[in-house]
């Protein structure tokens, strides 16, 4: 029971869920469900990223003399991930409602995969 | 001035980086209200002699770096004196110098181009051009694979911008495409990098290059892993297939200078490709040396086929130029797969001269487009372009050298890969794929010269007719073709450095003896908690 629901297996399947899911929306045709996608890949990522130093309980990330210490790289590194995931986000929504904007259709591709449904969604 | 010198010398790697970023806040400040006949029409005049100046002064760097490293030298940076396994280090050996040399030779003649009109096409072209050039000088010196990740991210947010730079319909569907699938990169990119830490401790080029070799099992098949999926990453910049469907579109969409400077993109996966998978897993390192060899050689060779027939089915020339680029990071990244000293030094000169002849081959498209009215650069006929023999002798250059006819320099690199090949098992498959494509490289160029300088319409917007290209705009295209002929001029000089740039990237116990010093540093990696030892 301890093994099953040990903090590595928790960690691990909630951020297998979260890339699944992440990996689906990219998939999509609109440009707002890819730039979810986008965002929860970059959660789980990010999470990977912390985990890489191993996971620990009551160790703080700075050296504290005899007590053990967690392994603080990582989380300047997901720092730095995280700032760079916040802008290039940003700029992405920012080109998706351009393209929206210029193409008069929210499609990936600049517009309706099918223009006889699109006329007909019209109508 | 001796003073200067010094100091120069002293910050060589970091000033590489630090000249285009304080360039860029420079323009920033300095404003762009767009257009060539703004509020004030002099801030164009200055923004431009601002942005010549400072990349001339990074040409005139990137030459004094490759004399510097010509000696055999590394140049290691600690930034901030932090010893090296802990603070980031900048490194430049032969290849970063010449890396540099040729991002700035690309630059120059590509922003003089663009300031005969496309940089008013739209706001801060030269600040963003600035930016893009901080990231790739930085990707090309970093020794840090983290730190290479953040260049790359500095470099792709300036591209998505340049990119859509001019604007238009289709360049913003393009740049959705382009931006979305380099973010996906970008966190396969970091998924790479947190195994490649949590197995080796660190992050360091040299430090991993030093421990990958003493993994086993199950922590040697995770760093197999990660460097698989570092290959998919660096495989999505160069155009490795099946990672190329996005170039053609995307370099095809964006403005001629810009696609120009892409040239030099396409080769950052591939210096990174050498640096991680060339030197760190390639060359002593145990369990994983030479892991992904099996992969690349006929994914390089696929890669350089499909090209060519995505160029002989070109419905346009930027188009076909964009297929040329994928064909030639094929024969280069073939070169690269053969891991031996000759292949390296023979795939080092061929990116040298297919980047500038591919970044020549964009310019010049343009400049026969703008001729042609609204056809445009489609291939098909139209009216004949006001200046036929100028342009026709371009391209024609441009054709030989792309084809790798001789006495050009793209015939003497393709013959060192060949000559490199001899006697390996993988040879038959080399000499095939490299001639064929040559071969349709010609017949898809021939298709294209044909069409647009024979095949042409009698049309009454003859008497009207456009008025020649200035010399802005000629002369820049002339320059970087004509480089491709200097080349082969200087083809020996240029064969020893890349010689012994090779012999460099293979000693791997200097590159790390340089970086961390001679007394290891006692630490615990991977840190499991346990005290240092």
């Amino acid at each position: 029971m301890n093994t099953l629901l040990s903090l590595e297996f928790l960690l691990a399947s909630g951020l297998g869920l979260v890339a699944a899911a992440g990996i689906y929306l990219m998939l999509r045709g609109r440009t707002f469900p890819v730039v979810l996608g986008l965002s929860l890949l970059g959660y789980a990522v990010n999470v990977f990223l912390v985990t890489m130093g191993r996971l620990w309980h009551n160790a703080p990330p700075i050296l504290t003399g005899g007590a053990s210490v967690a392994d603080p790289l990582p989380q300047a590194l997901v720092l730095t991930a995280i700032v760079i995931g916040f802008a290039t986000t940003g700029f992405v929504i920012e080109l998706a409602l351009r393209s929206r904007h210029e193409s008069g259709s929210d499609h990936v591709d600049g517009h309706e995969p099918n223009p006889q449904r699109a006329q007909a969604g019209e109508r | 001035m001796g003073a200067l010198m010094d100091f120069w010398l002293q910050h060589a790697p970091v000033l590489t980086v630090l000249l285009p970023a304080m360039t860029a806040v420079v323009l920033l400040l300095l404003g762009d209200s767009g257009g060539e006949h703004g509020h004030d029409g002099d801030s164009v005049g200055v923004c431009r002699r601002v942005s010549l100046t400072s990349v001339a002064l990074g040409l005139l760097m990137a030459v004094g770096l490759v004399v510097h490293a010509s000696s055999g030298e590394l140049i290691v940076y600690r930034l901030g004196e932090w010893p090296a396994p802990f603070g980031i280090v900048l490194l430049v050996d032969r290849l970063s110098a010449l890396m540099l040399l040729l991002t700035a030779t690309v630059a120059l003649p590509v922003l003089w181009y663009a300031c005969g009109g496309w940089d008013t096409r739209g706001r801060y072209f030269h600040a963003l051009f600035h930016f893009q050039l901080m990231g790739l000088n930085g990707a090309f010196v970093t020794g840090d694979l983290f730190n290479l990740f953040v260049f790359f991210e500095v470099l792709l947010i300036a591209s998505y911008v340049l990119l859509v730079h001019g604007q238009g319909r289709e360049r913003f569907c393009m740049g959705v495409h382009y931006v979305v699938l380099n973010l996906a990169a970008s966190a396969l990119f970091l998924i790479g990098l947190g195994l490649v830490y949590a197995t080796t401790g660190t992050l360091n080029m040299a430090d991993v290059a030093q421990r990958v070799a003493l993994l086993q099992g199950d922590d040697a098949t995770l760093a197999h892993v990660a460097a698989v999926i570092l290959l998919v990453v660096f495989g999505l910049k160069a155009a490795l297939v099946p990672l190329y469907a996005w170039l053609p579109a995307t370099y095809a969409s964006a403005s001629a200078p810009v696609a120009a400077l892409f040239a030099i993109m396409t080769k950052v996966g591939v210096y990174s490709i050498v640096r991680v998978h060339g030197v760190i897993f390639g060359i002593d390192a145990g369990a994983l040396t030479e892991s992904v060899a099996g992969w690349l050689l006929p994914l390089a060779l696929t890669t350089s086929a499909l090209g060519v027939l995505g160029a002989l089915a070109a419905p346009n020339m930027a188009r076909l130029v964009a297929y040329l680029t994928v064909s030639s990071v094929g024969t280069i990244l073939a070169g690269v797969a053969l891991y031996s000293t000759q292949a390296w030094s023979a795939a080092l000169y061929y990116t040298l001269h297919s980047t500038l002849v591919i970044a020549a081959l964009f310019l010049l498209v343009e400049l026969i487009a703008a001729q042609r009215g609204d056809t445009c650069d489609r291939l098909q006929p139209a009216p004949a372009v006001r200046e036929p023999v100028l342009l026709g002798l371009m391209m024609l250059l441009g054709a030989a050298s792309a084809a790798g006819l001789p006495p050009l320099p793209g015939f003497l690199g393709k013959l060192m890969i060949l000559e490199a090949s001899h006697g390996l098992s993988a040879q038959a498959w080399v000499w095939s794929v490299v001639l064929v494509v040559g071969f349709f490289t010609i017949i898809g160029l021939a298709r294209a010269g044909a069409i647009v300088f024979w095949h042409v319409q009698p049309s009454e917007a003859d008497a009207v007719g456009h008025p020649g290209h200035s010399a802005r705009l000629i002369a820049p295209t002339a320059v970087l073709l004509l480089l491709g002929v200097v080349m082969a001029g200087l083809a020996s000089p240029l064969k020893r450095y890349t010689d012994a740039t090779a012999q460099q990237l293979t000693d791997k116990a200097a590159y790390v003896r340089a970086v961390l010093g001679e007394g290891a540093a006692s630490t615990t990696r991977p840190y499991r908690g346990e005290p240092a030892r």
